[in-house]
């Protein structure tokens, strides 16, 4: 058994591709956050409910529905995704002309409200959800056994956030999304449609949240509480990449994930603060965070 | 844009405006005849929520600033009040001041850092700071995890007061809270408090006009996590007991509803609020998880429909400030 | 100014005062469940010990004794905090004379110590903790069902004769998962085997990976899993997505209930290993006792909690209906004096330290093709007789004890 700096490679390995997984999920989940800040000024607190209901839902299209896993990929996004629309338009629409402490208050509370409702109806300790048949087994690497399907969660998700990246960053919708955030007023001045750009904008970045739920609900058991203590890490991936940095999300979700992998493996009494630590660091250098822009 | 907006609102403050000493005394007798109808347990809570409440507002309604981990504070006096009371064996006061200390000196590191940005950013930064203590706190030996620290002896107080009895404790809690909430009240009618305001409306301006406005952010942040601090020591003793509940975000959230339904920027809102709060939870406690959905929905509607919150809402409705 | 006032003062009053005005007079015998009931303790313990305590007050027959019983519940959400102010306002305020289940060790310890302190009554059938009678003892408190010794003796020792001699165990980071931990090791150690790694977990974890990982990594033969509910079945699962069984490794569930082997399904839960002292197909007394709790239970069938919260609600009224009284220290002791006879659980004694003694059973999981009719999911390998089961008692360091 090799070993380096004395301890197993391994196991380094195989947390090392625990962390590339966990970090997909933050990459997604920061993605979503990162485009509604930079489009809304929003911290979208409900995204962790958010991914909690796309989870639901990929559970209820299988039982109610019976279908299955590749539907719920495309069809939580998009249910959840419309209920996202509806809030923004019910309620988040009315707070844009104040404070955006207030969005961030409203959308705790709504966070409260659907973890309180599922919690009540299901308890906490979890429904299961099964891995879709296609993607059972694992592949023996040698110095891990990888379940297949968490090799597709990281394949999946470098595509959902490339593919998210090079719209926002590369097509010509993506620069009316950009240039609406720098000054909408003289956007919609060239006729184009802001508010509904923005509440496009939300619905898009809850049906990440919901995808990256249904993403999770094979590994993570679908549970109401599941978003609760991630939307926290999620909160501190946007700050480190930067708030409103598409690119710098990604790169940031995937990189620390692997930094708490790391940890897992060297000082596992770690793991859960290390990624608050190098927040505390990033903000003390570059507090507009690594790849943020100062605004 | 401030969260609180303070001219053309409300009334501006008078130094010692008359009403608010009848509120003040109608509220002292309120807390002193109490708890000979209400079970004092229930009351005690409610006071120190009401002190963290207040120790709250004083960042939120008079600095603009919305912490979003407060919760750090409160938790942290709490474990080490319990463990100076129970491991070393010391009295109560020493064992309050130690829990005190503590909190003000993490309100020093935590606002240091995380003064040097605003509004959102500030609050997403003292969240995941406050979090990082949840997780040093879940780990920590000894606060013993999820099983906290307990059967924490409440002792004698100052060698005289023995807090084993229910009553002898809730009178000193309301003492500690009446302390807490007149220091308060005197920071905020205060030459500092004005300049408090002054940043909170223009920063900039306040600046121009030769003030260090981070210093007097900071001075505040620190005054606020140190009398959070308190509370959280003073409850640790109450219920003999210090746990994770009170270090987690969502504890942080839970003052937000508090001062937010109570009144933002308002004198007896966060007491108001806390009050409110406690009692909803103890009504639906047998209603499990119906306590979050309640909140939340307070919350949506606060931010909606109701922003000045109770007393807010009141204040405006006698035509003068509370 | 003074009518705003005096509504937020009626208004303040009116919402506070609601408590206070739950006084009710003695004269009542008045018990209460407090157990997590949405969490990840919920079906193994949860509404089915309130339908296991009214079975047990109906049973008993307490109004054709003359005797008025109520059976209070209440949700403690695994939270020490939350179960101690629950408990402290029942003894105070709603006049609960006797508290009954509280799984989590952490809760229950702090519960204890309250009971104490008021003089009542408290019950234990859901905690595993054995510091309970042991250096956490107390004249007010009975630990009835099991505790972690008793589990650690069972399964650690079966496990270490068949060869499972090398141990990993993945741990629940609260009171309970170390006193598991710390028991089964003992026994580990004492039988010639060896404990190559631990890591510990918070509890209600959903992502077990990097700990299986861990586990994999220390090549030990056997897992041990010092967690229960949720926590043991989300690790068993993950377990079989990472090819635990197939690379040669063994789970070892140190705490599994009848709920956790239905909801994992026998297909994942064959062959495990474990220790209980109920199960509802033993003979013709449990199987009607199963078959009533069912139909109350939506269908579920009761596990050696509930069997538990029956018996010790059961040995309680009775000790009471002695005593005539039902102050909790000297019941508590009246329920020492009295020997136990109940149908779930036969006849047994409860000690001086509190510890109640029944026989255990070694339990191993059916396999699918074994399992005739619903529910029929164990084989009972190996009875452990009464005074084998539990620590004896001069083991436990408990103060009560007279060495």
């Amino acid at each position: 058994m090799s070993t380096i700096f004395g301890v197993p490679t391994q196991a380094l390995f195989g947390q090392l591709l625990i962390g590339l997984i966990n970090g997909s999920f933050y990459a997604i989940l920061s993605l979503g956050l990162s485009v509604i800040f930079g489009l809304l000024n929003i911290i979208n607190f409900a995204h962790g409910a958010q991914y909690m209901l796309g989870a639901f839902a990929a559970y209820f299209l299988l039982q109610w529905a019976g279908l299955g896993y590749w539907w719920a990929l495309l069809l939580a996004p998009i249910v959840i995704g419309l209920f996202g629309i509806g809030l923004e338009r019910t309620m988040l629409k009315r707070l844009y002309e104040l404070d955006h402490l207030y969005g961030l208050l409203l959308t705790f509370g709504l966070a409260l409200i659907i973890q309180g409702l599922f919690r009540n109806e299901f308890g906490s300790s979890g429904l299961p959800y099964s891995i879709p048949s296609q993607l059972t087994g694992g592949l023996n690497l040698g110095f891990m056994f990888l379940p297949n399907y968490r090799a597709w969660v990281i394949v999946f998700s470098l595509f959902v956030c490339l593919g998210t990246w090079y719209v926002i960053e590369r097509t010509k919708l993506g620069s009316y999304l950009r240039a609406a955030t720098e000054n909408p007023v003289l956007v919609q001045a060239f006729g184009i449609n802001v508010p509904r750009m923005i509440t496009l904008t939300y619905g898009f970045g809850v049906g990440l949240a919901a995808l990256a739920g249904v993403l999770a609900a094979p590994i993570y058991q679908v549970s109401p509480l599941m978003g609760a203590d991630m939307i926290i890490v999620v909160f501190a991936v946007v700050v480190i990449g930067g708030m409103g940095s598409i690119m710098g999300s990604i790169v940031t979700g995937f990189a620390l994930g692997i930094i708490e992998g790391l940890t897992k493996f060297f000082y596992p009494e770690a793991s859960n603060t290390v990624i608050f630590v190098i927040m505390a660091l990033v903000l003390l250098i570059k507090p507009a965070g690594l790849f943020g822009r100062e605004r | 844009m401030a969260l609180v907006k303070d001219s053309a609102e409300a009334p501006a403050l008078p130094l010692t405006p008359q009403h608010q000493y009848v509120a003040f005394a109608i509220m002292v007798l309120f807390f002193v005849a109490a708890p000979f109808f209400v079970y004092p347990l229930f009351l005690m809570k409610a006071l120190c929520f009401a002190l963290f409440a207040c120790a709250f507002n004083l960042l939120i309604g008079y600095v603009g600033l919305l912490s979003f981990g407060h919760a750090a504070y409160l938790g942290s006096a709490g474990y080490l009040t319990a463990h100076a009371a129970k491991v070393w064996g010391w009295p109560p006061e020493l064992a309050i001041v130690t829990g005190t200390a503590t909190a003000a000196l993490l309100g020093l590191i935590i606002g240091a850092l995380a003064i040097r940005r605003q509004g959102i950013y500030f609050a997403m930064i003292t969240l995941a700071l406050a979090q990082m203590i949840y997780f040093f706190c879940l780990q920590a030996p000894f606060t013993h995890g999820e099983d906290g620290i307990q059967a924490v002896p409440r002792g004698v107080l100052l060698g005289v007061l023995d807090l084993r009895s229910t009553i002898t404790m809730y009178f000193v809690v309301l003492a500690v809270f009446l302390g807490g909430f007149l220091l308060i009240y005197r920071t905020i009618h205060s030459p500092f408090g004005q300049v408090l305001k002054a940043i909170r409306e223009n920063e900039p301006r306040a600046v121009s006009l030769g003030y260090t406005a981070d210093h007097y952010k900071l001075l505040a942040f620190v005054l606020s996590a140190t009398l959070s601090g308190l509370a959280g020591s003073t409850k640790a003793l109450v219920f003999q007991l210090a746990s994770l509940t009170d270090v987690h975000w969502s504890m942080s959230g839970e003052v937000v509803l508090m001062t937010l339904l109570g009144g933002l920027g308002t004198v007896f809102g966060p007491v108001v609020g806390a009050v409110i709060v406690v009692s909803l939870e103890n009504y639906l406690a047998q209603l499990g998880a119906w306590v979050t959905v309640v909140q939340g929905i307070i919350f949506v509607f606060c931010v909606l429909t109701f922003r000045r919150g109770v007393v807010g809402e009141l204040g405006r409705f006698i035509g003068k400030s509370l | 100014m003074m009518r705003k006032t005096l509504i937020a003062l009626a208004v303040l009053l009116a919402l506070g005062a609601q408590p206070a005005q739950a006084q009710i007079s003695d004269g009542v015998i008045k018990i209460g469940v407090l157990n997590d009931q949405s969490g990840l303790y919920a079906d193994l313990a949860g509404p089915g010990s309130v339908v296991a305590a009214r079975m047990a007050v109906e049973d008993f027959g307490a109004a054709a004794k003359g005797m008025k019983v109520e059976v209070l519940s209440a949700d403690h959400q695994n939270k020490a905090d939350v179960g101690s102010a629950i408990a402290r306002q029942w003894y105070d305020v709603d006049k609960v004379d006797v508290i009954v289940d509280v799984p989590n060790s952490g809760v229950a310890l702090a519960v204890s110590q309250i009971t104490r302190d008021k003089g009542k009554a408290f019950i234990v059938s859901s905690a595993a903790t054995s510091d309970l009678t042991g250096k956490s003892c107390s004249p007010n408190t009975v630990h009835w069902t099991y505790d972690t010794w008793a589990l650690a003796n069972g399964t650690g020792n079966a496990i270490v004769k068949t060869g499972g001699d090398t141990w990993f165990f993945i741990t629940a980071d609260y009171a309970f998962g170390h006193a598991l931990e710390r028991d089964t090791e003992a026994v580990v150690l004492k039988k010639g085997g060896k404990v190559l790694g631990k890591v510990r977990h918070p509890l209600s974890t959903q992502d077990f990976s990097s700990f299986i990982l861990q586990a994999q990594a220390s090549k030990a033969k056997i897992i041990g899993l010092a967690n229960a509910g949720a926590d043991t079945t989300n690790a068993i699962k993950q377990g079989a997505e990472f090819g635990i069984v197939k690379g040669g490794q063994n789970f070892a569930g140190l705490l599994v209930f009848l709920t956790d082997v239905h909801a994992l399904g026998l297909d994942k839960a064959q062959g495990l290993l474990f220790t209980e002292t109920f199960y509802w197909d033993m003979n013709d007394k449990t199987r009607a006792f199963a078959k009533r709790f069912a139909e109350r239970n939506r269908g579920i069938h009761p596990t050696m909690i509930h069997a538990g919260a029956y018996a010790g609600v059961l040995h309680y009224l009775k000790a009471v209906e002695a005593l005539k009284s039902d102050d909790g220290t000297k019941v508590i002791a009246k329920m020492k004096e009295i020997p136990t006879d109940d149908p779930l659980f036969g006849k047994g004694t409860i000690r001086a330290d509190g510890r109640k003694i029944h026989p255990a059973y070694l339990i191993e999981v059916k396999k699918p093709s074994e399992s005739k009719y619903a529910w029929d999911y164990y084989k009972i390998r190996t009875t452990i007789p009464a005074n084998e089961a539990f620590r004896p008692i001069d083991q436990g360091d408990c103060p009560l004890v007279k060495k």
